[in-house]
């Protein structure tokens, strides 16, 4: 019993990274209406760009962490504004292909530049274990937890009281109102695409200060489908609760299969099953907006 | 029109039958007839009269086709461009988003191959098998398209594509696991198509008729159900088309010309390993479409020959900067795999912001700057 419980930790652990990603996912969904495709190459590139600081200039970390921060907010808007502008008005298709190739691209210029292989992170926490009530949990995955929390407070305080998230939320409402009422909507495309490659970034140095930086982390940007539409696309409280239902579930289907089913891989592939079933029985998520379209 | 020899300067059909002619003009269609037979019987010469190619003025002509490269990359060119029409049908014409492309196209690799080792049906029949087993696999996770559409079908597919990556390993009594299985040359009337040369004429003759066909399917009723539910789903609803039908067909024809393409993979290789058909090649066959131009099954074929091609531009220009001073380092000439794929990625960027409508339409206005040269007016 002792594994599953670990397994639930570890499910709940990596479900609210999920869910911070799925929130930056969400993010930009939700207000400049394009599904982001190379959401986990931004934090392959903020956990690249992290590593490389602190080992080049030996820097400590709060420094190098503020740089890459700076570095990939200037890269979230250098991409809004070169390459999604010209796409407003086309079709979903080339908005959906044009992130994907973004994605391969920046992927493969990472890998070319870093490497394929896992690097070990400079180490900034303690990696001995610390033990909750019996169950073993490093401190970096229980800082993770807690800077998930925060980052979620943060979108939360953001998103209610603050003049750019009212301006942001009024632009996910409708565009066109917005820009009649003084909200430079470019302005709040840009700035949702510097939010989401900064806090990406985040949780990308966070999952390489635990499991060290490699190209596996872009694929946390795929599991995140499962999680936002398992929360509804454009809701951040379903972005969290999905990020947090796909964490537990890879975890529990891990522990099923390790314990009872011996069919391996299920770790990666269960997500996937269970988005599917949900597209056919429930296609908006537990918190979507459903669409009625008129003609 | 289909009478006349060379194009008008402007638009002068009268009726439907003329407005959907594949060839609008007879030196067009005789040009592209000619260029095929040539291509024919450039390739079968050396098949037929082996020693001809030694003879002093004709080994220069037949060079290109006995390159072991050039044929493989026209033969790559054949089952990328039969799955990438498929894609095409579904992508360009029906506006339904596949992330999934690679996958069907594994089935058809590894379902020929079983049919074949397994119940020993010849290798000519269990192709278009394997593109039925294909496209039944495609109705099935095609269903959901019934429900969903746009955004949330290309992320379906995209679960397809992963849960059938993972079952290409799971289920080894169909693929052979982690091993792959293999798979024979194919034989037709006591022919073995052994060589390059024999299978590239096979590849090529399958090319043509399935291009044939996609390009008579949209001069077809069903062809003209499937653009209306792409350019307005609900009009094409009220109008009487049924969407669910045509939108799970769509996803079936698309299916089985990517296993009729896949199939040809696997026995072009000879061996079929499950590794072969990951996301990237479902974007690639994405990209290929994009470049050709969405909705144009001429563009499918330009956009094959391009992908085709890309990565030996690069592997050319990798070598180029490699042999200069400052390029000559490791990070240069180890990076070609990473360079390939930046390209792709880069191609697709570039087209989608720069020629949406693909190399098609470049075509097209080449076509109407000729039509009308020396005077552009």
């Amino acid at each position: 019993m002792d594994l599953f419980f670990q397994l639930l930790i570890n499910g709940i652990i990596v479900g609210t990274l999920y869910g911070v990603v799925a929130m930056c996912f969400v993010l930009i969904y939700k207000s400049t209406q394009v599904v982001n495709f190379a959401q986990g190459e931004f934090l392959l590139i903020g956990a690249w760009i992290c590593w490389y600081i602190l080992v080049q200039f030996q820097i400590p970390f709060v420094f190098g962490f503020l740089i890459t921060l700076v570095f990939m907010a200037g890269l979230g808007i250098f991409i809004q504004m070169v390459v999604l502008r010209p796409m407003i008005g086309e079709p979903i298709i080339s908005v959906i292909m044009v992130t994907i190739g973004l994605s391969i691209f920046m992927r493969a210029l990472v890998n070319w530049l870093f490497g394929q292989n896992a690097v070990g992170f400079p180490e900034v926490f303690s990696t001995s274990s610390i033990n909750i009530g019996g169950l073993y949990v490093q401190p970096a995955y229980l800082m993770s937890f807690v800077i998930s929390i925060v980052i979620m407070a943060g979108f939360f305080y953001f998103f209610k009281y603050s003049r750019y998230g009212l301006a942001m939320r009024a632009t996910a409402f409708n565009q066109q109102v917005a820009q009649s009422l003084g909200i430079s909507v470019k302005q709040v495309f840009a700035m949702a695409w510097a939010i989401s490659a900064m806090v990406s970034a985040l949780a990308g140095v966070v999952v390489g200060m635990v499991n060290g930086v490699s190209s596996a982390l872009s694929f946390i940007g795929i599991k995140v489908f499962p999680a936002v539409i398992l929360g509804g696309l454009d809701s951040i409280i379903g972005a969290v609760v999905g990020g947090l239902i796909v964490g537990v579930l890879e975890n529990m289907a891990e522990y099923v299969d390790g314990q009872f089913l011996y069919w391996g891989n299920m770790l990666t592939i269960a997500p996937f099953w269970v988005l599917i079933i949900i597209l056919v029985i429930k296609p908006y998520g537990l918190f979507g907006t459903k669409d009625i379209e008129r003609v | 029109m289909a009478t006349m020899s060379l194009r008008p300067c402007g638009d002068f059909r009268t009726t439907y039958k003329q407005d959907t002619v594949i060839f609008d003009t007879r030196n067009s269609r005789w040009a592209m007839v000619l260029f095929l037979m040539a291509l024919y019987v450039m390739v079968l010469i050396p098949v037929l009269a082996p020693g001809v190619e030694e003879a002093p003025v004709l080994s220069s002509l037949f060079a290109p086709f006995y390159n072991a490269q050039y044929l493989s990359l026209a033969i790559q060119a054949c089952y990328w461009g039969i799955a990438a029409l498929g894609l095409n049908i579904l992508v360009g014409f029906t506006g339904q988003i596949s992330l999934g492309h690679a996958a069907f196209f594994g089935i058809g690799a590894f379902g020929s191959a079983y049919l074949n080792n397994t119940y020993g049906i010849p290798v000519v029949l269990s192709i278009p098998l394997a593109g039925l087993i294909a496209a039944a696999v495609g109705l099935l996770f095609g269903s959901p398209a019934a429900r969903i559409k746009g955004l949330y079908l290309a992320i379906a597919t995209l679960a397809a594509q992963f849960i059938i990556e993972d079952l290409f390993i799971r289920l080894d009594w169909f693929t052979g696991g982690s091993y792959g299985s293999l798979a024979n040359s194919i034989e037709l009337f006591g022919v073995t198509f052994d060589t390059d040369q024999k299978f590239f004429l096979f590849a090529l003759s399958l090319t043509i008729i399935l291009f044939v066909l996609a390009a008579n399917l949209m001069r077809s009723r069903d062809g003209r159900a499937f653009v209306a539910v792409r350019d307005h789903y609900l009009s094409a609803e009220v109008m009487g088309i049924n969407l669910t039908k045509y939108r799970i067909l769509s996803f079936g024809i698309s299916s089985f010309y990517a296993g009729i393409g896949g199939a040809l993979y696997g026995h072009y290789l000879g061996f079929v390993s499950a590794e072969g058909f990951t996301i990237l090649l479902s974007i690639q066959f994405l990209g290929i479409i994009i470049i050709g131009g969405l909705g144009s099954v001429m563009g499918a074929m330009l956009g094959t020959i391009f992908m085709v091609l890309l990565p030996e531009v690069m592997a050319g220009g990798v070598d180029i900067i490699a042999s200069t001073e400052w390029g000559n380092t490791p990070m240069i000439t180890n990076g070609l795999a990473y360079f390939k794929e930046m390209a792709i990625g880069a191609a697709i960027i570039l087209f989608l912001i720069f020629e949406p409508d693909g190399l098609a339409h470049r075509w097209r206005l080449i076509k109407a700057y000729w039509k009308l040269y020396p005077f552009s007016y």
